[in-house]
């Protein structure tokens, strides 16, 4: 039989059929799995699988009957870009409040709940997966495919593809949220999904990667710009990464639990290695991506220096791969690993710097915007941030340093101060710098409430680092103090009960980001729905028209009115 | 110099395929140099006299404490600092978790290390401190754990978790997989195993009721079990005597 027999309406129905049931029968084998399932929460993920699978075939089957979507092969394919801007606001959101809550667990034991799924121990994976991986993941494949398009001039390569990375990543991230509050980890810091999940996300990465690649691969300009090297190098390092620290052993195919396949120092340096290049490749290289499309973008300003980016891409991606060990000074790691990680660590801070310098260099005669531009200001912060990060990071990985903070909220603090001030700012600014242009309206809503979101969150910046470096310095000193008697001063309860101001202050500094987080919600919101705040712009030059007058001799005493008045 | 660099880099920048090869290979050589070298170099994991695989309950105690994210606060390493030395014990060594799949080393100490926690407090003290941590300990942060002395242990596979872990290195016999659920019961005190049988081939193993609940095997049983022998395998006294003697 002919093939195009079958067509009906357009859409060709062997093949709508044949996808459908794929997912029909995805949908039974998990049906199955979480029957015979070996505990109770891998039959609660099977359920929420074939749930998933369910829906999939659902819309799969929907098309049929209806006029196929009309190809435009003249315009960028934005559907899933828009998706992926409300999924970084929405991930972005909930992973602020779940930080707050577990913050105020630290402070107050009693926002524990009395209940295991709100307890610390599981709500902080939950936290950490929310912001670095749902609201930081879909930031980066949005802007990824966002800037891809635009700057290889060419539609997204295999766009049903690109819908099913975005769906199959916010599967991921709801079977790795659900997970944490049942209980089902690897404990692996940053890694905690269960063997299954890691196998889902793998598929789903290299859907990623093949879109992304795929793209790149039907471009119209023939440089391959910058950025696109960032998410490139971001892709298939998290790919490597994932890949190897998560080989493990499920003792049953049908239950969530696995075992490590390395053990003590090699599970551990493993580990750091994939934990330290999560922050290298998704947290930096990724967002470094974004930083090379979007403040060039909103700066209206070519980037600083194409040398210096390419100096930067090589010796960045290079370094950053052998710093891992500093996460293990004065552990059972051999010593030779902890000092090859401590000189390599030392020497990321140039590569760092010549990103954040080729960022902010880039601003080279518009510097008067970071006054009138809310969003470039927020972009500016972002590179300032990160500066600041990367200067403390290898700061901190040197030994003697480190023998004091490791071990103390110091680590906090310097995570947020990157997480908060580097990847926060730099996605809102790209989140801000998207909306308009991706549902097609003239500007954003409101540019004062940008103005409103900055400051919240500089404000809950300042308050949360601060107040974690003091806590971690005090801990570390506190810890190793020695009275005159030759005795350890303190206990290590009177050292918790030190800390409870600071804990409060973080819990602060947490709610007033969170704030402006949303106005930005709000913002967003209200861009969609094609609103425009009436408000005073940002900036004006004075003028006055009465004053707009030509200075009259002192002869003529009345002035004559002027003709267009 | 400079300028044939440039033009040298922009064959790469036009190749997707070149540009994606060359960074493979650039992220690939610091973890080739830095880990791989510790599969076979043999100083990386010295051999000490005492350490054993974890028994059946303890390992199933371990898997509650990665459940519940015991490690994102309390700390399994005590590095060689006279402070850290007094306050927890002994500095640990490579050995003492060479059968830790995975490693719960930690890397905060919002709670204290842990690392040598065993034989340090009574069961009655973990007991009322899991439960209800500020009646023992007022200035604490910690959440309470009671309902793991209302749950019974469940353990669907816990001989296939021990040949799991075979497979990844750990040195459990045949005889010890056989008797996997028999010894979670005798180390629990539930029945009436041959306790001595079971220290015979996990050496140091204690064979108690645990959660002050003798009718129940219940999942504090497991927690206490595995916390009461963490760090005690090594007998670090018999080591002092041989430094001292030299």
């Amino acid at each position: 039989m002919n093939r195009g027999d079958n067509a009906f309406r357009g859409v060709d129905l062997d093949d709508v059929v044949t996808r459908a049931g794929g997912w029909l029968l995805l949908m039974f084998l998990c049906v199955s799995a979480a029957g015979f399932a070996a505990d109770t929460g891998f039959a609660v993920h099977m359920m929420i699988s074939a749930a998933a699978a369910t829906i999939a075939a659902f819309y799969t089957l929907r098309q049929i009957g209806r006029a196929p979507e009309a190809v435009r092969p003249d315009r960028y394919y934005d559907d899933v870009i828009r998706w992926g801007v409300i999924a970084t606001v929405f991930w972005g959101v909930a992973g602020f409040l779940v930080g707050i809550l577990i913050a105020s667990q630290l402070s107050w034991p009693i926002f524990n709940l009395g209940i295991e799924y709100t307890s610390f121990g599981r709500l902080r994976p939950l936290h950490t997966s929310a912001v670095i991986f749902a609201f930081g993941g879909n930031a980066l494949i949005a802007t990824s495919f966002y800037v891809v398009q635009r700057t290889c001039r060419a539609r997204l390569f295999a766009p049903a593809l690109a819908r099913f990375v975005f769906w199959g990543y916010q599967l991921f991230i709801v079977l790795a949220a659900t997970g944490y509050m049942l209980g089902i980890t690897e404990g692996r810091e940053y890694a905690e999904p269960e063997w299954y999940v890691d196998i889902w996300l793998t598929i789903v990465w290299v859907s990623y990667l093949i879109v992304f690649v795929g793209t790149i691969v039907k471009r119209s300009e023939p440089h391959i710009y910058v950025a696109n090297w960032f998410y490139l190098g971001f892709i298939i390092t998290v790919a490597m990464l994932h890949l190897v620290n998560n080989i493990s052993v499920p003792p049953s195919w049908l239950g969530s639990k696995s075992y490590s396949a390395f053990s003590g120092v090699q599970d551990a340096l493993t580990q750091w290695w994939y934990g330290h290049n999560a922050v290298g490749f998704f947290l930096t290289a990724g967002f470094l991506g974004m930083m090379y499309y979007f403040v060039p973008k909103q700066a209206e300003r070519p980037i600083y220096s194409y040398r210096l980016s390419i100096v930067h891409f090589w010796s960045l991606i290079f370094l950053y791969i052998w710093a891992g060990p500093h996460h293990l000074h004065y552990t059972a790691l051999p010593d030779w690993a902890q000092t090859l990680g401590m000189v390599f660590s030392v020497m990321l801070w140039m590569p760092s710097w010549g990103g954040m310098i080729n960022g902010l260099m880039t601003l080279n005669g518009a510097w008067d915007k970071i006054r009138t531009d809310p969003i470039i200001r927020m972009m500016v912060f972002a590179l300032a941030f990160y500066g600041m990060s990367t200067f403390e990071g290898p700061m901190m990985s040197i030994k003697s340093v480190n023998s004091l903070s490791h071990y103390t909220n110091w680590t906090i603090g310097h995570v947020h101060s990157g997480a908060l001030g580097w990847n926060g700012m730099i996605t809102f600014g790209a989140i801000y710098y998207m909306t308009p242009r991706l549902w097609g309206r003239e500007r954003l809503y409101s540019l004062r409430m940008v103005n409103w979101h900055f400051w919240c969150a500089t404000l809950g910046i300042v308050l949360y680092a601060s107040s974690m470096w003091v806590a971690g310095i005090t801990q570390g000193l506190m810890w190793r103090e020695y009275g005159e008697d030759g005795y350890l001063v303190y206990s290590f309860a009177e050292v918790v009960a030190a800390l409870h101001p600071y804990y409060v202050i973080r819990t602060a500094g947490g709610l007033l980001y969170f704030a402006g987080a949303i106005f930005m919600v709000w913002n967003v919101w209200m861009t969609i729905a094609g609103k425009l705040r009436d408000e005073a712009p940002m900036t004006t030059a004075a003028f006055d028209p009465a004053k707009d007058r030509p200075v009259v001799p002192a002869a003529v005493t009345a002035p004559l009115p002027l003709a267009a008045e | 110099m400079a300028i044939s660099f440039l033009q040298k880099h922009k064959v790469i920048e036009r190749n997707v395929m070149l540009l994606m090869v060359f960074a493979l290979l650039v992220v690939a050589v610091g973890g080739l140099v830095e880990i791989a070298p510790l599969f076979w170099i043999k100083e990386t994991v010295p051999k000490v006299d005492g350490v054993r695989p974890y028994t059946p309950l303890e390992l199933a105690g371990r898997n509650i404490y990665i459940r519940e994210g015991c490690s994102l606060c309390h700390s399994q390493m005590i590095r060689p600092f006279r402070d850290e030395v007094e306050r927890y014990g002994h500095y640990s060594l490579a050995s003492e978790s060479m059968y830790d799949h995975p490693f719960l080393w930690g890397s905060e100490r919002t709670g204290p290390d842990l690392a040598r926690v065993g034989g340090r407090y009574s069961d009655e003290w973990h007991r009322q401190h899991l439960t209800d941590p500020r009646s023992v300990v007022p200035e604490s942060i910690m959440p309470g754990y009671a309902f793991l002395a209302d749950r019974n242990l469940e353990l669907p596979h816990i001989d296939r978790d021990l040949t799991a872990l075979r497979d990844v290195g750990v040195p459990y016999s045949d005889d010890d997989v056989k008797k996997a659920v028999a010894d979670v019961l005798t180390q629990g005190d539930f029945g009436d195993g041959d306790k001595a049988e079971l220290a015979k081939r996990y050496p140091g193993a204690q064979s108690r009721d645990y959660d002050g609940n003798p009718g129940r095997l219940t999942e504090m049983d497991a927690l206490i079990a595995y916390l009461q022998m963490l760090g005690t395998q090594v007998d670090f006294k018999k080591a002092a005597a041989r430094e001292t003697a030299k």
